[in-house]
Order: C-alpha cells, then structure tokens, then sequence
C-alpha cells in the first residue's frame, strides 16, 4: 500500500495537469470533433490575435505577475534581512501566519472597500481634512494598469513569501554569519543580503515562481480588483469559455495556451532578473560596499510589512462591518445603523454552499493527508526522499495557470461523464490542496527526532506501531496544522470550482465572486466573512485537539 | 443537508428518464412526474431580494408538489447558455444539467436557433396559462422580435425607469440627448453598466432608439452593410459623451446593483434599472436613501418581458414545468408585484382573476420611490436580438480598450 | 521465556567505513552479565557500531561482519525482531504518553493480561525507586529520573543485550555516577551482555569490563 503512496500521488497531481493542458492545446488549433472541430487550423489563434485589446490584456497579466512578485520578494527579503533575530521579527512572524489561511478573494474585498474613493479610508479624512462631501472621481480600483490588483496581491503573497522563508531560515544557520558580516563592518541588511540570501534563495525558489505563475493568472482576484478595459487575459478567458457561441470553445483554448505562453515568458524573465540581480549582488560585494546605516530602510521595510499586514486586518474588520451594517452613507466612518438582516437573510441561502464548501474542503483534506502522510513514512522507511526532483514535480501545479489546465480538464471530464459530480470537484481540489498540505507537513515530519522510532523498534514495535502510535500523534500538532492549510487552500478555490462544478456546486467562494459583480456590500460582507472564517475554523481545531488531548503533556506544548 | 446534497446527487445521476414526450394535456400525470425530482433553476443570483423570491416559490413547490428546487445562481444568463451547448456537443441529450433557466432576448434567440429548448413548445399550454395577458402585452409572445411560439413562459414584465436622489439638487435629463448634455454640466456624475451585461447593453438599445433615424428599421436584423450609417448618430453622442462619465469612462459597473451601489454612495446622480420597483426595494432594504425617486423619459424607454425556459435535455422537465406553471399562478405573480418582495410588474391580465385575487394586487403598496402605471410613460419596442449582440460587440471594439 | 536463557552477544569481524574511509574494525564476544567498553573520540564513529547491531545504521555507511546473539544472527532480521534493547544519550521517553504509557508500550505483546502489565510497570517503577509515578508527564521528571525510567522501559521489553550510547553524557557528574552504578546493576541482575561507547574513561572503569580503544583500529 505505502509502496504505490508516491506513484498515487504523482498521478493524482500530474494527471489531471497532463490531460488537462492536452484538452486545452488540442482545441486551440481548432480540433475537437465533439464542437465540430475535425481539422487542425489556426484560425482559433487567428481569431484570437483578433480580440480588441489582446495585446494589452497579455501585457496587463505579465506585468501585474512580475510586479507583484518583485515587490512581494523585495519586502519580505528586506524585513528578514533587516530585522530577523528581533522582538519585532518575532511579533511579526506570530501575526503573519493567521494572513495565509485568508482568502485570496476574502483579502481582495478587504482591500477595495478600503481604498475605493467611497471606501474606509477617505471617509476616515472626508469631510474634515479632504474637504468631500462625496467621493471624489478617482479611478483606485479597477485602474487601467492594474497597480490596486497589484497590492491584492502583493497582500497576500508577502505573507506566502514571508512563511516559505522562514521555513528555509534555520537550515542555513543565519546567525553565525550575520555576526561574522557584521564584525567586518556590514550594514545588517547587507550583510544578510550577501551572506544569507543567496543560499535561502534556492530553497524558497520554487515558491517564488509559484507566485508569478498566480499573479499572472489570477481570475477571482483580478474580478475584483483589476482592469476592465480590458480585463486580465485570464479573465477575458473565463469569459470565453462561458460564451454561448460555440465556436468561442476554440478561441478560448487558444487563448489558454496564450496564458499559459505569457506566464512561461513572466517565468523566463524572472530568471533573467535573477541572473541581474546575482550580479549585481557579486559586484556590490566585491567591492566592499557595506552600506553600514541601513536604519532608514530598515524602517522603511517595517514599515511596508506593516502597513500590508495591517491592511488586509482592516479590510477584513470593515468587511465585517459591513455584513451588519444598515444604511452606511458616505462619509460615515461608522454605519448608521447596525443590523443582523443581512446574515438573517443569508441563513436560508447560505445552508447550500456551506456545506458544500465543508464536503469539498474536508473530503479533499483527508485525501490529500492520507496520500501525503504515506509518501513521508514511505519516505522515512526507504530514506528515499526524491530530491530535487520530486519536489519540482510537486510544485509543478502551482507553476501551470490554472486556467490553462482547468478549461482543458473541464473539457475533458464532460466527455468522461464526471462533470460537475462532486467526486470530479473533489479531484481537482485535490491538485492544489496536496501540494500545499505536503510542504507544510514535510518539514516538521522530516524534522522529528528519528532516534524515537530507533528507541520503540528496540522495543520490538515495528513501522505500523511506531507510526500509529509514536510518530503520528507526536507530530499531531503538525499533522492537524498541515490539514488546516489544505482545507484553507479548498475553501479558497475560485476557478477550478468554477470550471468544473459548472454553477451546480456552489462554494461561498464562488458565491462570493459572483457577488462581486453585484457591488452589494452587505452581501458581500457576508460572504467574504464566512470565507475567512472557515479557515480560521480549521486552524483553532488544529490548535486546540493537540491542546485538549495533551493538557497534561509540557513538552507537547506548541513550540513558537 | 447532507441529505439533500446526496438526494441531489442521485436524482442528477439515475433519474435520466427523459419526457420529451410529457403529454401536457394530462397535467395529474406531470405534476405526479414530478413528484420528488430536482429542479435545477438557473438564474441570475446577484440580487438578494430575488434570490429570496426563488428561494420561496422553491419551498412553497417543495411542500405542494414534492419537488426540490435548487437555484443555481448565475451571474451572466450566457454561462447557462454555454453549458447546454457544451452538453448537446458532448451528447448528453438526457440528463442534462440545466432544468429552468431565466432567459429572455439573445439568450433565448440564440437557444432556440440552436434547438437547445424542450420542444414543442410549451408554455402556452400550461394550466395558469389562461391568466396570462399575452393579448395586451405583446412582449409575451414576441421577445426581442423573436416569436416565443411556448418556448418560454412568461414571469414578469420590464421596463427601464432612471432614478435618483431628491435630496441632491439639480434637474434630472428628460431624453438620450438631455442625459448627454447633461453629463457635460455634471462630469463624472453618470455612468451605466459595461456590455454586455443586461441592462448596460440596454441602455445602448435606448439609445440607439432615440437616435436613429427610421425606429423601424431596429425591427429588422441587422445589415452589415447598413449598421456604420444607422448607429454613427448614436455612437457620436457616446463619443461626446464618455470623457464625462464617471471616472472618465475608463472602467465601469459591471452590473445595475454596482451602478446602485455608486448612487447610494454618492459616485454617480443617476442609475437605472428595468425594474420600475428597483428604487423603492433599494429604500425598503436600506442600500439606498428613502430621499431617491424615479423618473422615466417622457418619448418612452425600453420595456420588455423575462421568462423562464426549458432545455431541451433537462433531467427533471416536469418538476420544471410545474415550478414554471406555479411561477405565472395569480399567488406567485402577486408576491413578484409587491415591491417589498421584488417589485415586478405582473404578467397576468387583471380580468382574468377572481375579485379577491384583483383585490391583492390592488391593494399592494407600490412603494415610496415606484411610478404609477400611468406615470410610466410610453413603452419603446425592442430592437431585434442581431442589433444588441452586433451593438456590444461594437461597443467593446470602441470602448473595450480604455486608455 | 526464550531470553531466560541468556547468550552472549558475538561482534563477528564486523567492520564500518564511511566514504571509503574504515571507522570501525571489530571482532568481540561479550558473556552474559559483562560489559564490553568501546572509547574513542567524539566523531569515530562509535555509535555507528551500536546503530549496525541494532537495525538501524544510515544508508550513508557501508558495514561487513555479523552480529549474533548466541546463534541468532542478528544482522539478518529487521531492527525490531532483534531483541537488543538500547539507550540512547537523551533517554528519549515519548512526550505524549503519560510513565506508565511509557513502560506499557514497552512490554512484549505477548503479555495479554491488562493487570499483569500495570504490575510489571509497578515493580519497574519501584525498582527505579520511583513508585506511585505512573500517572506523570514524563516531561516534569528530572534528567536523572528520566535517565532511570528510559532504562527501567528498555528493560521492560525483555531484550537479549544492552546496547548504551554514551548514556550518562548529559548527567551532571553526581547523577552521572549514580545512575552508571543503576544501569550497571540491573543489567548485570538480568545477566545481560552489555556493549557500552564512550569517551569518557570513568564510564569505562565504572563498567568494570574489558575495554576496546577505537583508536587502535586505525593502527591496526
């Protein structure tokens, strides 16, 4: 049974990637004979160079996908390389953590009802300082270069970043070196910069490409916040696949490849800039340059991190706000009214898509953490932990644009029959939760002290006991945080529910987008409070079963 | 719920029986069809107060007739289109889907050109039926110029109605023309939703009714040859005009509840709707202030009917036509009239109920913001279905690239 | 039970090399109720003789030689069915369970009877001298309390040898001694071969056994 853990697991990730971005390229060049494709032609492609503004939506979606990756990037390597080692890192770190369970769509919302000229912050200065009495005219949202999703973005990547790197931190031993940088006279951050980095960096690449490969794909995210003349290529996308014009099928996979063409090239440009970036680096190294006070853009940074940080806490609090408000004109700062009729109004609807969103989120869990925890104890019994290589393969559907392998798949299961079947909704969560769940569980899993399973096989307990009853509830904590970020990762889902549940397996995600288009705050309010609270959910039950179980245990005591 | 969830699931995958053939003069038989099956009614879902509305008749179905229904909300019609069409390519010819959906105009023209409805047709020959004033209002048996010929069932009636705050002074635009000039006085102030959303596709249709120079020749499907001539006058006006909306024209609402929520924010003065009702709801529910009346153009707006149609390869077609019989059922259509509900003109005709039913609509608070019948004004017939699909299209080439 | 009868623990020519490089070169028989010391230095590699014997030595070394106990060749059978009980330089008692857990999981399966196995932890905690400690969070016990019950738990299984990894290194110098002198005594009751690593002489001399001086394989 572990024997296969790893060959399932590959098949569960890649397979639906494989044949999904086959069922997406083939129809670009015009065949698919179910939609009356029988001849290979260009004339999807064509067709597709045709489209007003295709240029400009391609430029718009690399643009905001390196954008977003450099800023995020360059905040959290500043803040680590600044501020590591201190009270304020480890404040930081403890408020951070809870940010990555947030929604994508859920951060987006927070964000816009912030900065819109009738959002949070202008009524916090109208009228007094501002002067307005109404909204001003300013195109913030929805800006034509994209620069408000851009910071969606970057909100919720800082802290993806931010974790990854801290993961990588201890293998790397920072402090020895920081010292040794410092004693020669280095600025903190240089010193961190030069020394540290280059070697965290490899171990946080993968990630990071991840990121461009979001960002530069993104839907529900970019619905909220992005362009709309013209939108985001991904979203012109969606918009095609759901075009009642047959023939648009066509255009759309064309268009699929072109996605999936605009994130291959974010990603080759982002290895050029690592090529510059090394350089410059080298160069600046030796030459001695120590930029010894750094401490303006030490604060700088701080800063940044806390301004986004404290955004996304301030967006979800108004969005909150929002969900019980009555009438709430500008420039209130505060809602005239409260009331609960907008969540009384909700409970009826809402029973669907709650649970639904439950069975998906906990369905997808537990398989995602069965296969993940069979890989890692197939991995500790053969020592064989794949590399590089394996870990590649992981990411792999992370670093494909969703909508280039979605559509396809969706294709793909309508033929098969499984469309918009929840095992079918199951599957494709899947894809995405187990990559996440597996890099949260593989470091404290790898981590544990291995002589505890040599002291129980003295004591003549083979592999299933020692794992059953050793290692698995030693590692609870881990094992239970590990599901929470899977079952946040479901809950987030926009496209693949989308796509595949075809509108007849509502999440409160998916509600909560279609909401968006709406513009009704209270509703929306509503949704993306549940969508952040899900989560949130799942981890305090990650927190308090190891707690309960283990009142009585000090060293079972949560570590940080 | 979890219960329902796998009811669903099962009914979605045995129940495949098709009724293609449902003898519709033997309605015991449908209604006894029906009987336990799942309706999957697809709908707009952006608007809380008509997602209520669905979620009623779908309990009052459930306890009278045994049937579930489940609203699949949709924020664009088209996506319902495009699923019937990936599944007639697919060849799921039963078991579809797809078991009502809320349509009218080029959803419906373009479904029923591609053969995607239940056939023949239907609706005509449904029990409440003998309600409906199709004979009065033409809209019902001719959608967008496209005969409905019972392929779709009437449930309400439309009209678009301009509103806007009273307790912001200024006098509101009267024609197209007006509302263009006004935006010079008042930049910034207006906007509507971007094509090819519903109501923002339109307002273009009102648009290009007041300026075109021969109204009959919007009756007609478009000729390639003809379209520059017909519309330059209109997109003239929309070229003087767009450097005055809100934000300069760069982006727009995406839909009329965005369009309202800027009034109620104070962005824009003026939204509209195709619901004579829209600002009164707005009121009862607290999203606007109780300051914001209605206004119409006194040479006519737009005004037309939705209805609800049938896939061809729905799963659970009986269960559709009993909940599409229910929906034009006197009890229905009154709740669907009654502002604090939704507020949509009844498609029923008032002689053809019993005096206590003729009492209920009477005595229905038609809300502090809602135009009389006859404050209303002239109805504008829509244009042929070609004119909006070729107008978005052209809207998008024009405006679609924002600089 | 088949361990009554107690054998002594044979290291037949066994040999461990690291990267080409030979660490260990040894060819020993220890009798029951004696103490083989292996010294060396820190980073000799002596603790990879111990984790060849019992089952578990890293992919990274390569091993030759056999370990036997009587004529049971051990270095043939999966780590857990080879009854050598080790302890390691934390006595590494598993954090989640309570003492008695502990020693519970220890016991042989074969012993069904539920009252049985609370009375063989019992006596263990008295001979430990730790009675009435069942119910405690191995976490609140002092180094040296958990030193004795890490023992009192590898005992329990009822193995064939005492394998020990420097064992005492982390005491401090009083506990050190005492708890040398309670290892020592118990496994000598139990007449259990004893193969102890170290580098600290005194451990050795307190083993009172033969001693075997790695750095003299390198000579050799």
């Amino acid at each position: 049974m572990l024997r296969i853990a790893p060959t399932l697991a590959l098949l569960v990730l890649l397979g639906p990637v494989f044949f999904g971005l086959l069922a997406t390229i083939i129809p670009a060049f015009g065949y698919f004979p179910a939609l009356g494709g029988e001849t290979l032609t260009l004339d999807p492609i064509r067709n597709l160079l045709l489209e007003p503004g295709i240029y400009r939506s391609s430029m718009i979606s690399l643009w905001t996908g390196l954008g977003t990756t450099v800023i995020s990037l360059l905040v959290v390597a500043g803040f680590v390389a600044g501020w590591s080692g201190t009270n304020w890192f480890r404040t930081m770190q403890h408020t951070i953590s809870p940010l990555l369970s947030v929604p994508h769509a859920a951060a987006a919302f927070g964000l816009a009802f912030m900065i819109t000229p009738s959002g949070w912050l202008f009524r916090l200065i109208s009228p007094e300082i501002s002067g307005l009495t109404r909204p001003a005219d300013l195109l913030i949202i929805n800006d034509p270069a994209g620069l408000s999703m851009m910071a969606g973005l970057v909100l919720k990547e800082i802290p993806f970043l931010f974790l990854v790197t801290l993961s990588a931190l201890p293998q790397v031993k920072p402090r020895r070196f920081a010292h040794v940088a410092t004693s020669l006279g280095y600025g903190r951050m240089a010193g961190f910069i030069y020394c540290i980095w280059p070697r965290i960096y490899p171990q946080i690449r993968l990630a990071v490409f991840a990121v461009i490969a979001y960002a530069s794909s993104v839907v529900d995210v970019a619905l909220i916040l992005g362009p709309t003349n013209p939108a985001p290529l991904a979203v012109r996308l969606v918009g095609w696949m759901n075009d009642p014009d047959l023939t648009m099928r066509f255009q759309a996979s064309a268009g699929a490849v072109l996605q999936l063409l605009i994130t291959a090239f974010a990603l080759l440009i982002w290895i050029a800039l690592e090529k510059i970036g090394g350089f410059f680096l080298m160069m600046k190294r030796c030459q001695g340059n120590r930029f010894a006070n750094d401490n303006p853009m030490r604060i700088f940074v701080l800063v940044l991190i806390s301004l986004s940080i404290g955004m996304v806490f301030a967006g979800l609090a108004i969005l909150a706000m929002w969900s019980v408000s009555g009438l709430w004109p500008f420039p209130d700062v505060l809602p005239s009214s409260f009331s609960l009729k907008s969540w009384s109004r909700q409970i009826g609807t809402l029973a669907r898509p709650f649970w639904i969103t439950i069975t998906i989120g906990v369905a997808s869990t537990l398989i995602a953490l069965v296969i993940a925890l069979a890989c890692l104890e197939r991995e500790q019994r053969t020592g064989n932990t794949g590399g590089n290589q394996a870990m590649f393969l992981l990411y792999l559907p992370l670093l494909i644009p969703q909508a280039s392998f979605v559509f396809g798949l969706q294709l793909f299961f309508l033929m098969s029959g499984i469309d918009a079947s929840l095992f079918g909704l199951v599957l494709v969560h899947i894809v995405f939760v187990l990559p996440y769940l597996f890099l949260s569980l593989a470091d404290p899993w790898r981590a544990w002290d291995k002589r505890y399973g040599f002291a129980a096989k003295t004591m003549h307990a083979g592999d299933n006991r020692i794992f059953w009853s050793v290692r698995a509830p030693m590692l609870l904590r881990s094992i239970l945080v590990a599901a929470a970020v899977g079952f946040a990762v479901s809950i987030g889902q926009y496209l693949p529910t989308v796509l595949i549940g075809a509108g007849r397996w509502p999440t409160i995600t998916t509600e909560a987008v279609a909401l968006a288009s709406g513009g009704d705050r209270r509703l929306i309010g509503v949704y993306a409070f549940l969508q952040m609270a899900l989560p949130f959910i799942g981890f305090s039950i990650a927190a308090i079963i190891p707690a309960v179980l283990f009142a009585n245990r000090r060293d079972m005591k949560a570590s940080s | 719920m979890f219960k329902k969830l796998l009811l669903a699931l099962s009914a979605a995958t045995f129940l495949t029986g098709s009724v293609q053939a449902a003898d519709l003069s033997d309605w015991g038989a449908i209604e006894k069809a029906a009987k336990g099956q799942t309706v999957y009614f697809n709908a707009w879902g952006g608007a809380q107060n008509i997602n209520d509305y669905i979620s009623w008749a779908g309990d009052t179905i459930k306890e009278r007739y045994g049937v579930n229904v489940i609203h699949v909300k949709l924020d664009d019609t088209a996506n319902a289109v495009a699923k019937v069409v990936a599944e007639k390519a697919a060849g799921t010819d039963k078991g579809g889907s797809i078991d009502l959906i809320w349509i009218n105009g080029e959803n419906f023209a373009s479904m029923k050109r591609q053969g995607l409805m239940l056939s023949p047709g239907w609706a005509d020959k449904l029990p409440n039926w003998k309600l409906v004033d199709w004979k009065n209002k033409p809209t019902i048996t001719t959608d967008f110029t496209v005969a409905t010929e019972g392929y779709e069932s009437p449930w309400g009636m439309a009209k678009m109605v301009f509103f806007h705050d009273t307790a912001r002074k200024g006098t509101m635009p009267d024609s197209f023309a007006e509302l263009v000039a006004w935006t010079g006085k008042n930049p910034g102030r207006f906007t509507y939703p971007s094509p090819p959303d519903f109501v923002g596709s339109s307002f273009l249709k009102q648009a290009l009714s007041e300026t075109v120079a021969d109204p009959a020749r919007l009756l007609m499907p478009v000729v390639e040859s003809e379209f520059e001539t017909i519309t330059a006058p209109l997109f003239a006006k929309l070229d003087e005009m767009h450097p005055n909306l809100w934000r300069s024209g760069r982006t727009y609402p995406k839909n009329k509840e965005a369009m309202r929520q800027l009034l109620a924010d104070n962005e824009v003065d003026i939204a509209f709707a195709f619901s004579p009702a829209e600002a009164s709801n707005a009121i009862a529910n607290g999203e606007l202030p109780d300051s914001v009346r209605s206004f119409v153009f006194s040479k006519g707006t737009l005004g037309n009917t939705h209805f609800v149609a049938i896939p061809y390869n729905a799963n659970s077609s009986e269960g559709a036509l009993v909940l599409a019989n229910f929906l034009i059922s006197a009890e229905a259509q009154l709740r669907k009239q009654d502002p604090k509900i939704w507020g949509d003109p009844t498609v029923l005709n008032m002689s053809a109920l019993s005096m206590e039913q003729q009492k209920g609509f009477n005595d229905l608070d038609q809300g502090l913001a809602t135009l009389s019948p006859g404050d209303l004004g002239p109805t504008l017939n829509e244009p042929h279905a070609s004119w909006m699909t070729r107008l978005e299209k052209e809207w998008s080439r024009r405006y679609g690239v924002a600089n | 039970m088949e361990i009554s009868a107690k054998q002594p623990l044979v290291l037949d020519n066994i040999a461990i090399n690291l990267e080409g490089r030979l660490l260990i070169s040894i060819d020993q028989t220890i009798a029951p109720g004696d103490v083989l010391s292996v010294m060396g230095p820190s980073g000799s590699g002596k603790s990879s003789l111990l984790a060849y014997i019992a089952g578990f030595l890293d992919p990274a070394f390569s091993a030759s030689g056999r370990a036997l106990l009587g004529d049971r060749v051990l270095t043939n059978l999966p780590a857990e069915q080879r009854r050598v009980g080790m302890l390691f330089q934390d006595p590494l008692l598993f954090p989640h369970m309570s003492v008695e857990e502990n020693l519970l999981f220890a016991i042989p399966h074969s012993v069904k009877s539920g009252a049985e196995r609370k009375l063989r932890v019992k006596s263990a905690l008295e001979t430990a001298d730790l009675q009435g400690y069942q119910d405690r969070d191995p976490a609140t016990l002092s180094g040296g309390q958990q030193a004795r019950i890490a023992l009192m738990r590898v005992l329990l299984a009822e193995p064939g040898a005492l394998l020990l990894d420097e064992p005492f290194s982390k005491l401090d110098a009083k506990l050190k001694s005492q708890t040398r002198k309670f290892v020592f005594e118990e496994a000598r009751k139990r007449d259990l071969p004893v193969l102890l690593v170290t580098h600290d002489e005194i451990d050795a001399d307190e083993a009172g056994g033969k001693v075997f001086n790695l750095e003299n394989t390198e000579e050799q």
